[in-house]
């Protein structure tokens, strides 16, 4: 009734190719768009923050970043923890050496460093393929692990081998460090989440999306229609460690303060980022977001109802988590290989022919 | 997106809980994962000692005392999020019985004017509390326990350690690098050689380190390990026939699930501690009563006189006596948590308070002031006999060597107050 084409005609081209074509969906995402940006900050505390919005956010960055290499490259990845902490300790290092220079221009520059070292460590995936190729990322995951414990210049020889966010501002508010005020954390990272969206949304459409596509649905015949599978393989590693790199950033000086690379970035959070992307939808920049929101609402969402409503001891609760998790991961897998997006997607088509169907 | 508002709206009901009026002394407890050995008898010490004073005295000055657990698994972020869920709950010293969520706690506790008391782990320099405001690491820390170690050595060797070479096995991570510096210190002041052997997390991987310490033939084994890792490396030791009274671990390295999977073979293994062990003490008897045979206990109830259990049992003693003296120097029974962070800098905790309390002689006397957050640093020793199955104190707790350590605390906080702008509190 409400969600249908009728009646929305489209006189260029630019409305033709927009990113939301019916007028329902369009209005859906400003309204979203406007809560997420108005009304939000001033309702958020710190208990919402910390342990729900910021993962949130934080997650969907990096889900996009590898959905573009796994999802919409077909390169299969296990080394975005590895990743992150490569955006966390080049953070760290530029917050520490430039104090003055905006944490804006930190975060972007990590994206870059992790750009480049996914480049390097995405040069195998021009020879070798499918589970050979998650096997030289996993290489990467523990050596860049390795790597930040054992060398003591990337944590600024601290006794601990921890590294520690200082207090930074931008534009005078103070963003990182425990006085930040929870909406300032929440604003940073929402726009970096909003700007990496649209610019992975808008990539994906166009011709380097496509030739990741071509590369992902078939190499050799993309190869012979004239795309370049070394262009196409880099791009979508760069790209894809840029958005994984800027999430690192933002988990280690925004969201957590502190880190510890063995503890924060090991294999777990690569299993992590992936199970959002699988659940979510593989090739599809909002299966990413409600891939993360699935993986951080739920263990919060068990522990209040178990713990705190029911009052069930906490071991009980933990390991009911892992259960209902597992089965939920299993039975995804089962009826909807295509994740959440997929749900949505089906959604919407019944969502157009409503209420008469045929 | 959708989903993303229901549940704000649902989690907005249940964050408006009931305001709570007693004294709140959150556990944030690990039950689940490969360390939970170790958090389940710290867990249920922690909670049945604030049970008996519930029980038997009501509460401490009167009002009742409530410990709720939250679930950490030793993993930072739900760390994080167990400290957001708990602190609007009017909570008055966290306890994270973990050194990485320690680190997260620090900054966000002392904006949040919360207290934090890491004992026996966490940041070692926060023993100087005119840059710590809010930390505080008595009776004992990491380096103590290293000094503590060499000390005991030394002792064994006539005070002689000149040429003697010490390997020192830790868990890769914030707390196994802590005692590394010191030990450093220490080996250059008293002429051994120190071989560092990182064990990555979990710590069920060690034979290349145990195949390194088989050949490179150690005089003295030191460890810094936690959960499985500790189970594993005396299994280790065993199997490569090191002797196992020259092998000590840090007190995390010192309970009998740790020692009893090797059985006989980890007769004579050594820990330090910073309390007594057994259950030979007055306030056991209260506990049976009070809390065991009234099935009050935490948990399954099976821990009570365990190594960690009497730790979890005098973390929470020292808390209660910190919030009598919150009590006492506020003159109000219900306390703030930056009352109680008063009440913890003026902790004396001497030997006819502990005999009152029905814990004679259970921990070192120690008072803490506005500059030393860290107390006496009197570290004793712990040897496991495996035929009885039970640990006995070996050396008693005695002084660690503060010229080493005292100027290394000196350095690391004040480059943490540089780092962070931290003017003198004190």
């Amino acid at each position: 009734m409400f969600y249908r084409e009728a009646g929305d005609f489209k006189i260029s081209y630019q409305q033709d190719s927009q990113t939301f074509p019916i007028r329902f969906d369009r209005y859906r995402y400003y309204v979203v768009l406007a809560v997420a940006f108005g009304v939000v900050p001033f309702l958020i505390n710190d208990y919402w923050a910390n342990a729900i919005l910021l993962p949130f956010l934080i997650y969907a960055i990096a889900a996009i970043g590898l959905n573009i290499l796994t999802g919409y490259c077909g390169q299969v990845s296990l080394g975005t923890g590895g990743f992150m902490a490569v955006g966390a300790y080049a953070c760290y290092k530029l917050m520490t050496a430039f104090p003055d220079v905006s944490m804006f221009i930190h975060v972007i520059l990590a994206g870059g460093i992790t750009a480049i070292v996914g480049v390097l460590f995405g040069l195998p995936s021009l020879r070798i393929k499918g589970f050979y190729l998650a096997v030289a990322t996993l290489a990467a995951q523990f050596f860049l692990v390795w790597l930040f414990n054992r060398v003591p210049w990337f944590y600024n020889y601290s006794a601990s081998g921890q590294i520690n966010s200082p207090e930074r501002d931008v534009f005078g508010i103070i963003i990182t460090g425990p006085n930040a005020p929870a909406w300032a954390t929440y604003l940073f990272c929402l726009i970096f989440l909003s700007v990496c969206a649209l610019i992975a949304r808008n990539l994906t459409r166009g011709t380097i999306g496509r030739s990741w596509m071509a590369i992902r649905d078939m190499d050799i015949a993309a190869e012979i229609i004239g795309v370049n599978p070394l262009k196409a393989k880099l791009t979508a590693f760069a790209v894809s460690s840029f958005f994984v790199g800027i999430s690192g950033a933002l988990f280690f000086a925004i969201y957590l303060g502190a880190v510890e690379v063995g503890e924060v970035f090991g294999i777990q959070k690569s299993f992590l980022v992936l199970f959002m992307v699988i659940i979510g939808g593989l090739g599809s920049i909002f299966g990413s977001f409600a891939g993360a929101a699935f993986l951080v609402l739920l263990p919060v969402v068990l522990k209040v109802l178990g713990a705190d409503m029911l009052g069930w001891p906490t071991d009980i609760v933990a390991h009911l988590q892992l259960v209902i998790v597992g089965a939920l991961i299993i039975l995804f897998l089962i009826l909807e290989p295509h994740g959440l997006a997929q749900l949505w997607r089906v959604a919407k088509e019944k969502l157009r022919l409503w209420p008469f169907p045929h | 997106m959708k989903t993303k508002l229901t549940t704000l709206a649902l989690g907005a009901v249940m964050a408006a809980g009931p305001a709570m009026a007693d004294l709140v002394f959150p556990s944030l407890s690990y039950r689940t994962g490969p360390y939970a050995a170790g958090g389940i008898p710290f867990a249920d010490g922690y909670a049945d000692y604030f049970t008996l004073l519930n029980e038997r005295d009501g509460g401490i000055g009167g009002v009742m005392t409530s410990v709720p657990e939250c679930e950490t698994g030793y993993n930072t972020e739900k760390g994080v999020e167990c400290y957001e869920a708990t602190k609007g709950e009017g909570a008055l010293v966290y306890q994270p019985l973990s050194t990485g969520i320690t680190y997260q706690l620090i900054p966000k506790a002392t904006a949040d004017d919360i207290p934090i008391h890491s004992m026996g782990y966490g940041r070692t320099s926060a023993k100087n509390g005119d840059v710590f405001s809010h930390v505080f690491n008595y009776p004992a820390n990491y380096w103590d326990g290293a000094s503590g170690a060499v000390n005991y050595l030394l002792d064994e060797n006539g005070g002689d350690l000149n040429g003697k070479k010490i390997a020192l096995v830790y868990h890769n991570s914030a707390y196994g690098k802590e005692p590394i510096r010191t030990l450093e210190e220490l080996s250059e002041k008293h002429g051994f050689e120190l071989v560092a052997l990182p064990v990555d997390h979990p710590g069920q991987e060690q034979k290349s380190q145990w195949l390194q310490i088989r050949r490179d033939k150690p005089d003295y084994v030191l460890m810094w390990g936690w959960g499985v890792m500790n189970q594993v490396a005396v299994q280790e030791a065993a199997n490569i026939r090191f002797p196992m009274e020259n092998f000590i671990g840090i007190w995390w390295s010192g309970a009998e699930h740790d020692v009893t999977p090797a059985g006989d073979a980890a007769n004579g293994y050594k820990a330090l501690t910073f309390h007594n062990v057994g259950t030979d003490f007055p306030v056991f008897d209260d506990i049976q009563k009070y809390v065991v045979d009234t099935g009050k206990a935490a948990g399954a109830g099976d821990q009570v006189g365990t190594v960690l259990y009497n730790r979890g049992l005098y973390a929470a003693m020292l808390a209660a006596e910190a919030a009598k003296k919150a009590q006492e120097i506020h003159g109000t029974a219900e306390i703030t948590p930056a009352q109680m962070r008063d009440g913890m800098e003026a902790l004396e905790i001497t030997e006819a308070k502990m005999a009152e309390l029905g814990l004679p002689n259970f921990g070192p006397t120690f008072s803490v002031n506005c500059q030393n957050h860290g107390g006496d640093a009197l570290v004793g020793v712990t040897q496991w006999d495996a035929a009885s199955k039970t640990w006995s104190m070996i050396s008693d707790f005695k002084p660690t060597d503060g010229d080493v350590i005292g100027p290394l605390i000196d350095a690391d906080s004040s480059a943490y107050a540089g780092e962070n702008n931290i003017s003198p509190n004190c």
